[in-house]
């Protein structure tokens, strides 16, 4: 040890290690107990490659994998007044948001860009449920209607990652306030004429769902995503008795008539460039070099994927 | 016999001699009561307003439960006519926690709705307490349109504890109902004005609340959850519920400094279950005034101004 290691070495440490190496190496999934790698796992989008269970993936995560060459610009989103009400459980609110911040490195629980998925261009909102369990207040309101202002000026279409615990108790009123609000948000969106396509994820709960989540022009499921307005837990303190299997999850949903699809992570992007396409009349995606069809001139599509 | 709330003991105590002393001289004539009945009943009076001057959040709480204070059908009976309760969702059943239908309000016809939750066992049970199945608020949607249709205002009456948390419900999309029915309110080209006029339950009373004008009884309350839920979530202890009333802010006081309600509606002395006449006849002359303001006003006009303020929510803080 001399001057050299104590002076340089905590610098580089600091400018070098941070982030770049997560915890832990290797993750379990949550399903099957299977031991992945973590760089297999962010390869395959957090998807189990033994069992296929979908573990949750952060927005920015998401939106990498889902616009175009992974590009995308994060919309603005304004900040609300902080604290409204200035609540304390066991914990200030303050220093909970405070917490979450510094535990997920985002700003709030929703994150709003814009770029191209399959060359069309369009706006998406991601809820990440890591940062206080996704929960509705007023930043995830601001988000939703930045998001559809954005859509609407763009003339783009609008898709929401949902992924929530519900509202956000700390924000009492004006948490529940946000339901309406966010559903002005997908008002405009809907009277501009542009598609408002929902693709909820695990989990999905309470004044989410009975909002913005379950108002979709077409409404798409990740597998096995919870999707719920009451928990489980609280039905079965309710009525006494035990929920059937798979009650609440996407597919019992799909079953229910309660959604249009189920569809794998690794199958998202695609089945949305597809689905955004038809519902904006805009031609099909071309593939390689091949000219797009119904296209005449045999020219490229404008937007097309290169 | 008085419903008292727990709070309410010492006043019970009071009230509960007052009345036996009465009892007693009417047995017996020759007894003279009356001079001390009345102290009693000026005590009972004094302890009644301070109880009720400065309610805590819990305490306001109980009040907007208490059984006798009037529910949806009660003011609809008094304070409207002609009333014609239309049923059902057309898809799946009628649900009796929610009523609804065609009335007359000061001769004007409306289009009024609400959560009922009943005034004895029987009714009870058949409303489910005031907690709506998808149904419910899919018969409301039905009955917005029809008055949006017909150019009829929409009076609602919200009072529920929240939606009910069922297997069945759930499985006929409880959380699309009550999103497809916010979404009706805020697409109507008719006055829409809110009534909270005991609970406010969560997602569940939104559906029928996100309207041009919404109104407060003084003891109702609104929230995002019950104090109890909150509790056993955010202290892991459902017995925390007093905190957790007090810090979700829910009482029509609160509601009206962060700008969520227009208008709290004063109630009786000892709150709307002691006078529930007066109480009524409040609830009357807060809707005739509302439905005023709004009168005459374009549909789109109405429309964007209603969008407009819930765009707005939130700009205001409690400190």
């Amino acid at each position: 040890m001399n001057w050299i290691t104590n002076y340089v070495r905590p610098k580089i440490n600091s400018l070098f290690s941070r982030r770049e190496v997560p915890d832990n190496l290797w993750r379990k999934c949550d399903a099957c107990g299977t031991m992945l790698f973590h760089r297999e796992l962010s390869d395959a989008l957090n998807v189990c490659p033994n069992c296929q269970h979908h573990m949750p993936i952060s927005p920015r995560e998401r939106f990498k994998a889902l616009f175009d060459g992974g590009l995308f610009v994060e919309v603005p989103v304004p900040d609300p007044i902080p604290d409204p009400l200035g609540f304390k459980d066991e914990k200030r609110y303050a220093e909970r948001l405070r917490d979450a911040r510094r535990k997920t490195g985002e700003h709030e629980a929703m994150l709003v860009a814009e770029g191209e998925i399959g060359g069309l261009r369009a706006v998406c909102a991601g809820q990440d449920f890591s940062f206080m369990g996704g929960s509705m207040g007023m930043a995830v309101g601001n988000a939703m209607i930045a998001a559809a202002e954005r859509a609407v000026e763009r003339k783009a279409p609008l898709v929401v990652f949902s992924a929530a615990g519900g509202a956000r108790m700390q924000e009492g009123i004006l948490s529940l306030m946000q339901m309406p609000r966010t559903t002005v948000a997908v008002q405009m969106v809907k009277e501009a004429g542009l598609p408002y396509v929902v693709v909820l994820t695990h989990p999905t709960t309470g004044g989410v769902t009975a909002s913005y989540a379950m108002l979709g022009d077409v409404q798409i499921a990740e597998p096995g995503a919870l999707i719920c307005f009451a928990g489980p837990r609280v039905i079965e303190q309710t009525i006494r008795e035990k929920l059937p299997e798979g009650f609440q999850r996407a597919e019992y949903l799909l079953e229910h008539g309660m959604l249009d699809r189920v569809t794998h992570r690794h199958q998202l992007r695609d089945e949305l460039a597809q689905i955004l396409r038809l519902l904006t009349k805009a031609p099909p995606r071309s593939h390689g070099d091949l000219p797009a069809p119904g296209d005449e001139q045999g020219a490229p599509a404008e937007g097309d994927e290169a | 016999m008085r419903n008292y709330l727990e709070f309410e003991k010492g006043l019970a105590d009071i009230e509960g001699k007052a009345a036996e002393l009465r009892a007693l001289a009417r047995s017996d004539p020759q007894m003279d009561v009356e001079a001390e009945a009345e102290a009693l009943d000026a005590r009972a009076r004094k302890l009644l307003e301070e109880l009720y001057s400065d309610l805590s959040a819990w305490r306001k709480c109980q009040v907007a439960r208490h059984p006798e204070r009037p529910h949806a059908l009660d003011v609809i009976q008094t304070l409207f006519t002609e009333f014609t309760p239309l049923a059902g969702d057309r898809n799946f059943a009628e649900d009796l926690a929610i009523v609804g239908g065609l009335a007359r309000f000061r001769d004007q016809p409306v289009v009024v709705l609400g959560h009922e939750k009943g005034a004895d066992t029987k009714s009870r049970l058949e409303r489910n307490f005031g907690m709506a199945r998808p149904e419910g608020y899919r018969k409301a949607v039905r009955l917005m349109d029809l008055a949006d249709r017909f150019g009829l205002p929409v009076i609602t009456l919200v009072d529920t504890a929240g939606a009910y948390p069922g297997k069945g419900a759930e499985e006929r999309g409880q959380a699309e109902a009550i999103a497809r029915s916010t979404e009706k309110c805020l697409s109507i080209g008719v006055p829409l004005v809110s009534v909270i006029i005991g609970e406010g339950g969560s997602g569940g009373a939104v559906a029928l609340a996100a309207g041009d004008r919404v109104a407060m009884l003084e003891h109702s309350v609104y929230s995002v959850i019950s104090p109890e839920g909150c509790a056993s979530i955010l202290w892991k202890d459902a017995e925390k519920m007093r905190e957790a009333a007090e810090a979700l802010r829910l009482t029509a006081q609160d509601l009206k400094k962060l700008g969520v309600i227009d208008r709290i509606i004063p109630e009786p002395l000892g709150g709307a279950h002691r006078d529930r006449e007066a109480a009524i006849a409040a609830i009357g002359e807060a809707i005739g005034q509302m439905l005023d303001e709004l009168s005459g006003q374009p549909a789109d006009a109405l429309r964007q101004a209603r969008r407009r303020k819930y765009l707005e929510m939130g700009r205001k803080g409690l400190h």
